[in-house]
């Protein structure tokens, strides 16, 4: 891991990578790209690469897994290994086993389990390249691959992480921030009524930083849900051009 | 009473689409006065009810439904049926037999076998169990010849037209039979499997611009298209 | 089991009717504690033990100490590791083998806690720089699960570590010679876990085994000795508003107190 020598703020107010304290990364998002899948979306935030992939709901396998009354779900989140600077061994770390359960209990609201008993909606992640909030990456782009996959759902979940670094409250950290900085607060929410899914922090912050966070972590939520929106609404209206 | 759409505007999962005293469509869902829209699609506000056609969705069994799907197992039972669908369905062996039903000595792969397509309807199904299908009517049972093609429910209405517009011009056009099950799941029977393909290929054309304007014409040219194509080759 | 813990339909909706009132089933209002009880020093072959009784829950945490290698990225620290056992004897869910995500996640986030606040000063367990640190384990085993294994958790483990103690030692070359006597680990904040559950639109502080039965989200704030937050996990599905995250967050400060007061009085 390489500890950060130049200050991560600079005098001018930048960041490490250019960007100011409110600045999110540049996203980008495509829909439909693993085609065995019902659903699923790639998404680039920064130097994050990730993969989400959703089967479902389909019948349980094995069968006595499978919920009387409702579907299962079921996430497995997982880093490859030439995704982060120090080959990571394939098996899955117990970070990963975390983030695959917070993760899910972040998606978990938007769903209608009810709705299909006795099935399971299976969610995969692959983080390609790793550069600090893939969590949030990975939230975002699932929710997209379970709209994509035609899963009725109550609202999107989006996700952005805040955090304090040299002393700034900043939105979207990349890998040396989190590392180095004084604070990571990940954050998940469905944006339509703000209600939150996800919220994680590791750091050290005082309660008015810590409402500071929230409020920018839920600004920069809603910008990514408007790049989210136009994903999901751009396979249609290409169609539409063709024509 | 408030609508925050355009008539046939693009909704995404989550969207408001309306507040008042209107009654939940498909793909939506109420919480007190407000709809919102469960899936992509297109918002249709008729009268006093708010849906969603949706861009994607799957199917859900419905009883009296006819599906057409396969059989990928044999059990002591019956025969369990991938119908397209989160269910698998069963057909009841004692459905298939004419008489009483004995495993013992009746062998269930000689009615129907494991890859077999069949066409049934579902005659039962509720939350607490698989739906169960039978092929005893007339036009119900295995299907011995002919072409498959899946796409997504929603578009099966689409795919019959106003009126069933657009599927006579389909058979008019190409002399072939079609079966539609509820399912999503369509069966094209034909004179040669050429012309088979070309109603397979307007279908996947139907599925894929549903949400176009004169799409009936722009599929009969192409399927007037292809059969010149296919003259000129010899082929019919 | 012969009757067991699943929640009627009718347990359901008179613990709903109570909490309309401010109450729950076992007569406490919704912001107080179950009664707690702390002891220490209960395993004497580990350097330090604790064992924290909350309501039903009951959790056991020793902590070994052993001399390792640090990590490259921290070649003068110690090394903290913190690992769960949800015994199986301690509940009907909990599945005998290695530990499940229930188990994970609670010793990443008692962990989260000590590790941000630096309860442990780890740079003064350094014994050769970049070669010999001391590495502190810290076990924590669920003996009965009566709901909030994570405060109880984390509690049992600053006991065990503000009574553990060390030996003295000497470096002779590049060996550890030790010495008579003994020394406390050096301990210099005190992160207090404080965890709430969300039963349809009541917050209530520190669930029992019924109340999580029926609670659909779950936040747990983790506060240091100074009033800073330094651990924050939301867990189980459900969702919480802003403003709920804001109550959440300025109650856990003021009940962080209560607890720290406790668990310093039982261990000096």
């Amino acid at each position: 891991m390489e500890k950060s020598e130049k200050p991560l703020i600079t005098e001018d107010g930048l960041r490490t990578d250019g960007r100011g304290p409110r600045d999110l990364r540049p996203v980008k998002i495509e829909v439909g790209v693993v085609k065995n899948a019902d659903g699923s979306a790639y998404i680039e935030q920064g130097k994050n690469k990730i993969l989400a992939a959703v089967y479902g709901p389909s019948e349980v396998h094995p069968r006595h897994f499978a919920l009387q009354d409702r579907a299962l779900l079921r996430c497995k989140y997982h880093m490859a290994p030439f995704s982060v600077q120090d080959r990571k061994s394939p098996a899955p770390s117990r970070r990963e086993i975390e983030l695959s359960k917070v993760i899910r209990e972040a998606l978990e609201p938007s769903l209608f389990l009810e709705y299909y008993p006795r099935t399971s909606i299976d969610i995969f992640i692959e983080v390609l390249q790793a550069d600090g909030g893939t969590r949030c990456a990975s939230i975002t782009a699932a929710s997209i691959a379970l709209a994509d996959a035609g899963i009725p759902m109550r609202d999107m979940v989006v996700a952005c992480a805040a955090g304090k670094v040299d002393g700034h409250i900043v939105l979207d950290l990349n890998d040396i921030e989190d590392k180095n900085g004084e604070a990571d607060m990940p954050l998940a929410m469905m944006p339509n009524k703000g209600l939150i899914t996800l919220l994680q922090m590791d750091g050290l912050v005082t309660q008015e930083e810590f409402k500071q966070m929230l409020e920018l972590a839920m600004e920069g939520c809603n910008l990514i849900y408007q790049i989210q929106k136009k994903a999901l609404k751009s396979t249609f209206i290409k169609t539409v051009e063709e024509v | 009473m408030v609508l925050f759409f355009e008539n046939r505007e693009l909704v995404t999962p989550g969207d408001l689409l309306a507040k008042g005293d209107y009654l939940a469509g498909e793909n939506v869902f109420r919480i007190n006065d407000e709809i919102y829209a469960t899936r992509i699609g297109l918002v249709e506000y008729s009268n006093k009810k708010v849906s969603v056609v949706a861009l994607k969705s799957f199917y859900v069994p419905s009883v009296n439904d006819l599906v057409i799907g396969k059989v990928v197992e044999v059990g002591t039972r019956g025969w369990m049926v991938e119908i397209n669908s989160p269910f698998l369905a069963l057909l009841r062996a004692s459905d298939a037999f004419t008489k009483p039903f004995n495993p013992k000595n009746d062998e269930l792969t000689s009615i129907l076998d494991v890859g077999d397509v069949i066409i049934a309807k579902i005659i039962a199904y509720d939350r607490t169990r698989d739906p169960l299908l039978t092929i005893r009517e007339h036009g119900l049972g295995k299907v011995k010849s002919g072409q498959i093609v899946v796409i997504t429910p929603t578009k099966i209405p689409r795919v019959i037209g106003r009126k069933g517009s657009m599927i006579s011009m389909i058979k008019n056009e190409t002399g072939c039979n079609i079966t539609i099950g509820q399912n999503g799941v369509i069966l094209v029977r034909g004179k040669n499997p050429v012309m088979e393909g070309i109603v397979v290929r307007a279908i996947k054309m139907i599925e894929k611009e549903a949400h176009t304007t004169g799409l009936t014409d722009r599929v009969t040219d192409m399927i007037r298209r292809e059969k010149m194509e296919l003259k000129r080759n010899g082929k019919i | 089991m012969r009757f067991s813990k699943f929640i009627t339909n009718l347990e359901r909706k008179q613990m709903l009717n109570l909490l309309s009132t401010g109450k729950r089933i076992d007569g406490r209002d919704l912001y107080s504690y179950r009664e707690i009880k702390i002891e220490t020093n209960v395993i004497e072959r580990a350097e330090g033990s604790a064992r924290v009784y909350l309501g039903d829950t009951d959790v056991l945490a020793g902590v070994k100490i052993d001399v390792g290698e640090p990590f490259p990225d921290v070649p003068n620290e110690g090394v903290l590791t913190v690992n769960t056992e949800l015994v199986p004897f301690a509940s009907p869910a909990f599945e005998p083998g290695p530990p499940d995500e229930n188990a994970i996640e609670l010793a990443r986030v008692v962990d989260r806690g000590i590790r941000e606040s630096k309860a442990i000063d780890l740079a003064k367990l350094c014994i050769i720089p970049g070669k010999k640190v001391f590495v502190v384990y810290i076990d924590i085993y669920v003996l009965n699960h009566g709901g909030n294994l994570i405060d109880a958790s984390a509690l049992a483990a600053l006991a065990a570590l503000l009574n553990t103690k060390m030996y003295n030692y000497e470096l002779v070359g590049e060996e550890l010679k030790i010495l008579a006597g003994y020394q406390p680990l050096p301990i210099k904040n005190y992160p207090i876990a404080v965890t709430f559950g969300k039963v349809s639109d009541y917050i209530i502080l520190d669930p029992s085994l019924d109340e999580e039965q029926i609670m659909d989200a779950r936040l747990t704030i983790t506060i240091d000795k100074d009033k800073r937050i330094c651990a924050i996990q939301k867990g189980i599905g459900g969702y919480f508003t802003l403003q709920q995250v804001r109550d959440i967050a300025k109650i856990a400060s003021e009940k962080s107190e209560e607890l720290r007061k406790l668990v310093l009085s039982e261990c000096k």
